[in-house]
C-alpha cells in the first residue's frame, strides 16, 4: 500500500515535464525540489531526534559555497603568507566535497552544541548561521562578498557508455534533484527504521530511559547532525550550479524558514511530511505572485505557520494519516506511526 | 550464596547535595545471582543509590564497581553496555510507541549493525533486524503483555507500564538488573506474577537489586535486604533476620509510633 | 588611549539599548519560557512609530518617545493575548515557531505598508558634539543612555519593589505554588509580555533616530538580545544589564580593533562561547537551568 502510494508519487513527479511546458513552472519545481532536499534533512533532526536547528541553512549555503568554489578556483591569501592557489575541478567533485564540508561542519556543531539543548540549541544554530554569513560576506578575496560567485558551471554528468552530459537545460536539472530527492527519501527511511532511527526515537521521547538501555546520546544526536547537514549541503550544491550565482544571502535566516514552515506544516516526524509541506510552500509563489506582492505573500507564510500549529499542531500528513487509520481498523489505537507495521507493509 | 563472585561493589559512597546529605558512607555488594533488596522509609536516599550505581549521578566520595569494572566517570549508556541495566520509578514507557516497537528500542544493544549496512539493507542488517524482531515478540509474551503489543504503551494501565519497563531493560541483556520500586501501583495479583517474574529472571543467571516499599513482596523474594535510612545503612540481612531487628522496626514505625 | 576611551563612551551608550533589550527578552524567556522571536520587530516597532509620530503626525520628540513605550506595550499585550495565551501549556518549540510565524508577517507588514527604503528620524538636538578633551559625543547619544539608564532603573524598581513584580518573581520561581498563592498567572504573563515588549520598543525608539530605520532593523537586535540574555543567564535581570554592556563593548573593541564587517558577528561569537564553556551564563545562579 505503503508502495504503491510512493511508487505513483514518485511517476507523478517524474511526468511533470512530460506536460509542463511553462519554463517558470518548472524553475519553481527545480527549487522547489531543491529545498525539499534541504527541507527533509532539516526533518531528520527536528521531527526524528527533536532537536530544531535554525540554522540550518547554513549547512546549505556552505554546500553551495564549496562545490561553486570546488568548480570555479580560487586564491586566497593566509595570514602567516601562505596562499592557497586551487584548480578548478568538475562540479561532480564539488558536489562530493559539498556533502563532505557540510556534514564536518553538522559534525562540529552537533559535537558543541547537543550539551545544550532546547531553546539554546535553537539560538546555538541561529548564532552558527550568521556567523557562517558574516565570514562570506567579509571574507572578499575568497567568497567575493556580496558581488557573488558568478558563472558557476552545469553539474556535468560522467555517463559510462554515453561519455558525459552537461546538466542544462531545466529539464535535465529537473530529473537530476528529482533523483537526488528520491535517494534522500530513500536514506532517510532506511535510516529512521534502523537501530540507528529507533535510538533517535528512543532519545526524543524519553532521554533517561533511551541512555538507561545503552543509547548513546551524543554519538546518535551527532550522526543524525552530520547525516542531515551532508544532506543539505548536497541541496546546497544542487542550488548553485543551477542557479549558478551564489551570494551571501543564500544564508538569510528566512530561507530556514521556510524549510521549517515545510516540514512543519507537512508534519515533522514522517517522512512525506517535508515533501508534502515543501511542494505547498514552493508551489504557493507561483499561483499567489500574480494576485499578491510579495511582502503579502510573506504575511500570509506567517499566518499560515501560525494557523497550522493552532490547528493542525502534528501537520498534514500525521493527521491524515490518522484519519485514515481509525477509517480503516476502528478497534485498534489509532494513530500509532509504528516501525514494525510501516515496514510489514513496506516489505509485503 | 555465601560463596558467590561478588558482581556488584559499593564502597564508601557518599552524595551530598549542597548542604543536604543524601547518602553517607554506603558499603554494600551485591553476589553474582543474588536477589538483594534495597528498602528503607521514604527520603533514605533508594533512588540515590540506584543513579549512583547506574551513572546518572556522580558520588561526592567513593565508589562503584561492577565485576571489578570502576564505574566512577563513565556514563549511563557505557555503564548499560557492562550489563548492569536499571528500571526507573516513574518514566518507565516510551509512551507514543507500541509496546513491541519499545522493545525495539530496549533491544538496542543487541541490534548493532554497521550504519552503511543499516542504510543498504545489506543481509547482516536484515537478518539481526528479523532476529531483533522475534526477540522482541519472545518477551511480549514473556511479560504477559501478548494482547497489548501493538497498543501504544503511554495507553496501558500503570501496571503494564511497569511490565514494559521491566522487558524493556531485559531487552538491553542485562547480567545484573536494578529494579526501582517495580510492584508500585501493580495490584495482588499482578504483584504475585511479578514476583514469579522476577524468580524466573534470576534463574536465567540475571542479578537483581531491588527497590521497593511492598514488604510482604520484599521478604518473599530477597535472599539478602539491606536497609537505609537518612542515608545510612542501618541493617543488612537475610528477611528472616531484618523482619525481627528493633533498629529497623523503629526507622519504619518511628518512636512515636513504637511509643503508641 | 584616546581610541580606546572614545569605544568605551560609544560602549556605554550602546550598553544601555542593549540593556534594554536584554532585560525584555530575558523577563519573557524567564517567567513565561518562551522564546520571543517577535523581540526583534518590537524594536522596528519602537523605532517606526517615533517616525510616524515625528513625521506624519508632527508631535514633539519627547513626547512621541513615551508613545512609542506605549504603544509597544499594547502591541505585546496584543500579541499575547492572542497568539500565546490559547497555547498555554504547549511545549517551548510550538510556542517558538508561533512567535517565528508573527515575526515573518509583522516584519513583511512592516515592509509592505512603508517599503524597504531606510528611513531617518529627525531630533531636537544639536549637530555638533559635546567634546570632551580626546573623547566627543552627540547630544542625542547622551539622550539616549540618559534615557535607557533611566528606564532601567524604573523596570528594575517594578520588578524588585512593586507588587506586580513580586507576583512576577513568584512565578518565575515556581508557577504552580504562586497560582497557589492566589497569583493570577495570566495576569502576569500577559503584563510581563507587555513589560518586555514595551522595552524593546523603547530601544527601538531609542537607537532608530541615532541610525536610520528599516523593517530588518530588528532582526540583529533580537540576535543580540539573545546573546545578552544567555550571557547573563536565563531571566536573570542584572545579568542582562551586565551583559548588554559586555556585548556593546564587544562589538566596539571586535568593530575597532579586528574589522567593522565583523562587529555584528560578536554576539553570535559570545553566545556560542559561552554556551559552549558556561552554558548556564556567566552570572547564574547554582541551579540548573534549561
Amino acid at each position: 500500500m505503503k508502495l504503491a502510494v510512493t511508487i505513483l508519487t514518485i511517476a507523478a513527479l517524474a511526468s511533470f515535464p512530460l506536460w509542463l511546458r511553462d519554463p517558470y513552472l518548472m524553475n519553481a519545481l527545480i527549487t522547489t525540489g531543491i529545498f525539499i532536499i534541504g527541507a527533509m534533512s532539516l526533518n531528520l533532526l527536528l521531527g526524528f531526534t527533536g532537536q530544531l536547528s535554525l540554522g540550518h541553512i547554513a549547512f546549505f549555503g556552505i554546500g553551495a559555497y564549496v562545490s561553486a568554489l570546488t568548480s570555479l578556483g580560487f586564491d586566497v591569501g593566509l595570514p602567516g603568507g601562505f596562499r592557497i592557489v586551487h584548480e578548478p575541478w568538475p562540479p561532480a567533485v564539488g558536489f562530493v566535497l559539498a556533502i563532505i564540508v557540510a556534514g564536518l561542519c553538522g559534525y562540529l556543531v552537533g559535537l558543541l552544541s547537543f550539551r545544550v539543548r532546547g531553546a539554546y540549541f535553537v539560538i546555538v544554530t541561529i548564532s552558527f548561521a550568521e556567523v557562517v554569513r558574516l565570514v562570506a560576506l567579509n571574507w572578499v578575496e575568497l567568497t567575493q562578498g556580496p558581488l557573488a560567485l558568478t558563472n558557476i558551471p552545469s553539474i556535468t554528468i560522467g555517463l559510462p557508455a554515453l561519455g558525459s552530459l552537461t546538466l542544462r537545460t531545466k529539464l535535465q536539472n529537473y530529473y537530476l534533484v528529482l533523483a537526488v530527492a528520491v535517494a534522500t527519501y530513500v536514506l532517510i527511511s532506511r535510516l529512521v527504521h534502523s537501530h540507528f532511527g529507533r535510538a533517535m526515537r528512543g532519545l526524543m521521547e524519553n532521554e533517561t530511559l533511551a541512555v538507561s538501555v545503552g543509547i548513546d546520546v551524543t554519538k546518535t544526536l551527532t550522526l543524525a547532525a552530520v547525516i542531515s547537514a551532508g544532506i543539505a549541503g548536497a541541496a546546497g550544491s544542487l542550488y548553485a550550479h543551477y542557479i549558478r550565482i551564489i551570494d551571501p544571502e543564500v544564508f538569510a535566516f528566512i530561507n530556514t524558514v521556510t524549510m521549517v514552515i515545510m516540514v512543519i506544516t507537512g508534519g515533522k516526524g514522517s517522512l512525506a511530511g517535508p515533501v508534502v509541506g515543501g511542494l505547498i510552500f514552493g508551489l504557493l509563489p507561483v499561483f499567489l505572485r500574480p494576485i499578491m506582492a510579495p511582502e503579502a505573500q510573506w504575511i500570509a507564510y506567517g499566518g499560515v505557520l501560525i494557523v497550522i500549529l493552532f490547528v493542525l499542531p502534528r501537520g498534514i500528513v500525521p493527521s491524515l494519516a490518522q484519519r485514515w487509520a481509525k477509517w480503516r481498523s476502528r478497534p485498534r489505537a489509532a494513530g500509532a506511526v509504528s516501525f514494525s507495521e510501516r515496514d510489514v507493509k513496506e516489505n509485503a | 550464596m555465601g560463596f558467590a563472585a561478588t558482581a556488584l561493589k559499593v564502597e564508601q559512597v557518599a552524595v551530598r547535595f549542597g548542604g543536604l546529605v543524601a547518602l553517607s558512607d554506603m558499603n554494600f555488594t551485591v553476589g553474582e545471582g543474588e536477589i538483594v533488596s534495597l528498602i528503607g522509609p521514604n527520603g533514605a536516599g533508594k533512588t540515590t543509590a540506584f543513579n549512583v550505581m547506574t551513572g546518572f549521578l556522580d558520588p561526592t566520595h567513593g565508589c562503584v564497581s561492577y565485576r571489578g569494572t570502576a564505574l566512577n566517570g563513565l556514563k549511563p549508556h557505557q555503564i548499560a553496555d557492562l550489563g548492569l541495566i536499571r528500571t526507573f520509578q516513574r518514566t518507565s514507557v516510551f509512551p507514543n510507541d507500541t509496546v513491541y516497537d519499545n522493545l525495539l528500542v530496549g533491544l538496542h544493544r543487541r541490534g548493532r549493525v554497521g550504519l552503511f549496512e543499516a542504510i543498504l539493507g545489506l543481509p547482516r542488517a536484515r537478518s539481526s533486524e528479523r532476529r531483533l524482531r522475534e526477540r522482541a515478540s519472545e518477551l511480549v509474551e514473556w511479560v504477559g503483555l501478548g494482547r497489548r503489543a501493538h497498543d501504544l504503551a503511554g495507553s496501558l494501565s500503570y501496571g503494564e507500564q511497569r511490565l514494559v519497563g521491566v522487558a524493556l531493560a531485559l531487552a538491553a541483556e542485562p547480567s545484573m538488573l536494578l529494579l526501582d520500586e517495580p510492584v508500585s501501583g501493580m495490584n495482588a495479583s499482578e504483584t504475585h506474577t511479578f514476583v514469579e517474574l522476577i524468580r524466573n529472571i534470576r534463574d536465567r543467571g540475571v542479578t537483581i537489586l531491588l527497590v521497593e516499599h511492598d514488604m510482604p513482596m520484599v521478604m518473599s523474594v530477597s535472599d539478602r535486604i539491606v536497609v537505609l535510612n537518612y542515608g545510612r545503612i542501618i541493617a543488612e540481612g537475610p528477611p528472616d533476620v531484618i523482619r525481627n531487628d528493633p533498629v529497623v522496626i523503629e526507622a519504619y514505625l518511628g518512636q512515636g509510633a513504637a511509643r503508641a | 588611549m584616546s581610541e580606546f576611551l572614545q569605544h568605551l563612551i560609544n560602549m556605554l551608550v550602546l550598553g544601555g539599548t542593549y540593556a534594554l533589550l536584554g532585560i525584555g527578552l530575558t523577563l519573557i524567556f524567564g517567567i513565561m519560557n518562551v522564546v520571543n522571536f517577535t523581540h526583534g520587530v518590537l524594536y522596528t516597532f519602537g523605532a517606526y512609530v517615533m517616525f510616524i509620530v515625528v513625521h506624519q503626525l508632527g508631535v514633539n520628540f519627547f513626547v512621541a518617545l513615551p508613545l512609542a513605550v506605549v504603544a509597544g506595550w499594547l502591541l505585546g499585550a496584543a500579541i499575547e493575548l492572542t497568539l500565546l495565551r490559547p497555547l498555554r501549556g504547549s511545549d517551548i518549540d510550538t510556542t517558538m515557531l508561533v512567535m517565528i510565524g508573527a515575526w515573518i508577517a509583522m516584519q513583511s507588514g512592516t515592509l509592505w505598508i512603508w517599503g524597504g527604503v531606510a528611513k531617518s528620524v529627525s531630533t531636537p538636538f544639536p549637530e555638533a558634539p559635546l567634546v570632551l578633551g580626546p573623547v566627543s559625543v552627540s547630544w542625542l547619544r547622551l539622550f539616549v543612555l540618559a534615557a535607557a539608564a533611566l528606564l532601567i532603573v524604573v523596570t528594575y524598581f517594578l520588578i524588585n519593589r512593586s507588587k506586580l513584580g513580586c507576583a512576577m518573581r513568584a512565578t518565575f520561581q515556581d508557577q504552580d505554588t504562586a497560582s497557589l498563592m492566589g497569583v493570577n498567572v495570566d495576569l502576569i504573563y500577559t503584563s510581563t509580555f507587555a513589560i518586555g515588549s514595551s522595552l524593546a520598543a523603547a530601544a527601538g525608539a531609542l537607537l532608530g533616530p541615532v541610525y536610520v530605520i528599516f523593517p530588518q532593523m530588528g532582526d540583529l537586535a533580537a540576535v543580540k538580545a539573545f546573546a545578552i540574555v544567555i550571557l547573563g543567564g536565563l531571566g536573570n535581570i542584572t545579568g542582562a544589564v551586565i551583559g548588554g554592556f559586555i556585548l556593546a563593548l564587544a562589538e566596539e573593541l571586535g568593530a575597532g580593533y579586528v574589522s567593522s564587517g565583523y562587529r555584528d558577528a560578536m554576539g553570535f561569537l559570545i553566545i556560542i562561547a559561552v554556551l559552549i564553556f558556561k552554558p548556564t551564563g556567566l552570572f547564574a545562579r547554582s541551579e540548573r537551568v534549561g
